[in-house]
């Protein structure tokens, strides 16, 4: 990762561009259940108390007010830990939210596996599955702090339910400056030829890295961000497996549900390609450093250049 | 009591008498109401072959006492901003707010005869997209007071002086979530927000007094720091009088415990939980429809 600068972590983003928010449209109003200081919207609950609600341990009633909220014309951010802001409170998602359609934008932090040391009951693994399920959610997941400022921006610009998966620990900053996050749109991060490695979150430096190590193979691997789990950009998955001929999904969720089915459903229907897969299987973590947790469950870098290097021995020539 | 948008009036209901004057009804104007709201579900359940009688036919007279006589609201525009909400978070007593939906001129009384089908727009459970007059959509128990508190929350942000109402059955006071609205409510003292629990002692699988008994139910609204009140809920003067009571008191929200009896009106419905999820047959409509002339 040494190739990329390190950043702010997505929810620090996620924090500071609430109050930016805040300050530009009197209309949000987020909603906190008791863990604002690790989400990071205290800081929009300091600046802006009446706009600020914190339902303390009370997830699924977060989810109701915040319905209730933006029946009545509001657009509301309902934040915690990505574990209790969805599969603690599914059915409320999913009733009060996705069949109402209505204006609520769930972002959650701590997600996935580097979370660390809280170990498996706070490591959400499954919340991309349980949000990509639902029908009219739009599901993002960012890579660094300039991403997650933009789709933070999207989300609340853009009315209907939304799923946007933060993260704990500080990450690299791996866009440019003047990247222009587009809702549904995936990016080119590097160009090639061989194989696709098809990332975002965490991962997706890790997939930079991994490229960066095959091509010292010889190996022309293209980068794809693909930020918008949901609705998938198409389009990019049919060209990379076109022009690359194999496609590896790398993201820190499990196997089953993530980013890696969803490009899986895509290419088996419009252009079957060998794949490769570097994702939890079927397994829960445990306590340790974030590092270590990687290493363990086999999402690095490493990782993601072995499963490139299998995909491609399957790859017709 | 009055409002100054054109007041939902009692509407003409085919074999119902109509009241065209411009004064609030009378609990006999109400009363006749309540009569056509029990055909209308006795109807429309049996029509469908499908639905909950027994907990609708309990609601008759809260919603009768709310759309015809407290709530302030105008059929002709349903997204009025400064209107009173309604939400239905016991979403399986849906035929009984269709029914009120109707008679107070949201739609058209012949989609009634549609509930259930394919195509319809009213739903088995309360759909806001497709059902005007539809506050929420509700059904899986237990979220709707979290809905209606959002409501009210966005009322006092927006200064505006709408107020906001919910019906509860009993049994989802079973569900934690409802509790912790009561909880948030009481705490940010939420008092443009009325609630009624449809007190009818029953659940789908019995008596809620043995399956997991709430006695006693108004002591725990109460520990919530909630204002309580109880009530027949199938007097009007006694709903009238605690719906404006909750009107006018402050500092925090008010639940009405509407003491009801499932099934009330029809003689063999009545009490009878077999008439919880089950509709009646062709013969049962008749006879329903012959004890409801």
């Amino acid at each position: 990762m040494a190739a990329f600068p390190l950043g702010a972590s997505t929810r620090e983003a996620y924090g500071k561009t609430l109050v930016e928010l805040g300050r530009e449209n009197p209309n949000i109003v987020v909603l906190d259940a008791d863990l604002s200081s690790s989400t990071q919207t205290y800081a929009f609950g300091k600046q802006f108390p009446d706009r600020f609600f914190n339902v303390g341990l009370a997830e699924q009633n977060m989810i109701g007010i915040a319905a209730g909220l933006a029946a009545s014309g509001k657009t509301v951010f309902a934040s915690s830990f990505a574990v209790f802001a969805t599969s603690r409170c599914f059915d409320q998602i999913r009733v009060s939210i996705a069949q109402a359609h209505v204006n609520v934008k769930v972002v959650a932090s701590h997600a996935g596996i580097s979370v660390g040391e809280d170990g498996a009951s706070h490591q959400s693994i499954e919340d991309l599955s349980l949000m990509c399920s639902l029908p009219g959610f739009t599901v993002v997941v960012p890579a660094d702090e300039i991403e997650t400022s933009q789709a933070i921006r999207a989300a609340a610009a853009t009315p209907g339910p939304f799923y946007v998966r933060c993260g704990r620990p500080k990450v690299p900053v791996v866009y440019p400056p003047d990247y222009n996050f587009v809702l549904g749109q995936a990016v080119v991060m590097r160009e090639g030829r061989d194989v696709t490695l098809v990332s975002n979150g965490l991962l997706l430096a890790a997939a930079l890295e991994a490229a960066a190590a095959l091509e010292r193979e010889g190996i022309d691997a293209r980068v794809l961000s693909m930020p918008t789990v949901k609705p998938l950009d198409q389009d990019a998955l049919v060209r990379a497996a076109r022009e690359t001929g194999a496609v590896v999904v790398a993201e820190e969720h499990l196997l089953h549900g993530g980013l890696g089915s969803a490009v899986a459903q895509v290419l088996g229907e419009k252009h079957p390609a060998p794949m490769g897969f570097v994702a939890l299987r079927d397994t829960y973590a445990e306590s340790g450093k974030p590092d270590d947790l990687l290493a363990k469950y086999g999402l690095t870098a490493e990782d993601i250049r072995k499963a490139a290097l299998a995909t491609l021995r399957r790859k017709a020539t | 009591m009055s409002n100054p948008q054109a007041p939902a009036q009692l509407a003409d209901a085919g074999a119902s008498t109509s009241l065209t004057t411009d004064q609030a009804p009378g609990v006999e104007d109400l009363q006749r109401m309540a009569r056509i709201l029990r055909r209308h579900i006795v109807t429309m359940i049996g029509r469908a072959n499908s639905g909950h009688p027994g907990g609708s036919l309990s609601t008759v007279e809260i919603l009768t006492s709310l759309y015809f006589r407290t709530m302030r609201h105008n059929p002709a525009d349903p997204q009025w901003a400064d209107r009173d909400r309604f939400v239905i978070s016991k979403g399986h007593g849906a035929p009984a707010l269709y029914a009120a939906l109707a008679e107070a001129g949201y739609f058209p009384i012949e989609w009634l005869s549609t509930l259930r089908q394919v195509d319809s727009r009213l739903q088995g459970h309360p759909d806001m997209k497709r059902t005007p007059g539809i506050e929420f959509s509700t059904g899986s128990l237990g979220q709707g007071l979290s809905i209606a508190t959002g409501m009210a929350l966005a009322a006092r942000m927006d200064q505006r002086n709408y107020r906001v109402y919910a019906l509860l059955s009993d049994g989802e006071c079973q569900e934690g979530q409802t509790w912790e609205a009561a909880m948030f409510a009481g705490h940010h003292q939420i008092d443009n927000l009325t609630v009624i629990v449809d007190n009818n002692g029953c659940q789908l699988d019995g008596l809620i007094c043995t399956i997991m008994d709430l006695d006693p139910l108004a002591a725990k609204w109460k520990a919530f720091r909630w204002h309580t009140l109880e009530v027949d809920g199938h007097s009007f003067p006694e709903l009238l009088e605690a719906l404006d009571v909750a009107r006018s008191t402050k500092g925090g929200p008010t639940v009405i415990i509407a003491h009801t009896v499932k099934g009330k009106g029809v003689s063999f419905m009545e009490n009878n939980n077999e008439f919880h999820g089950k509709a009646p047959t062709p013969e049962q409509v008749a006879r329903a429809l012959e004890e409801l002339a």
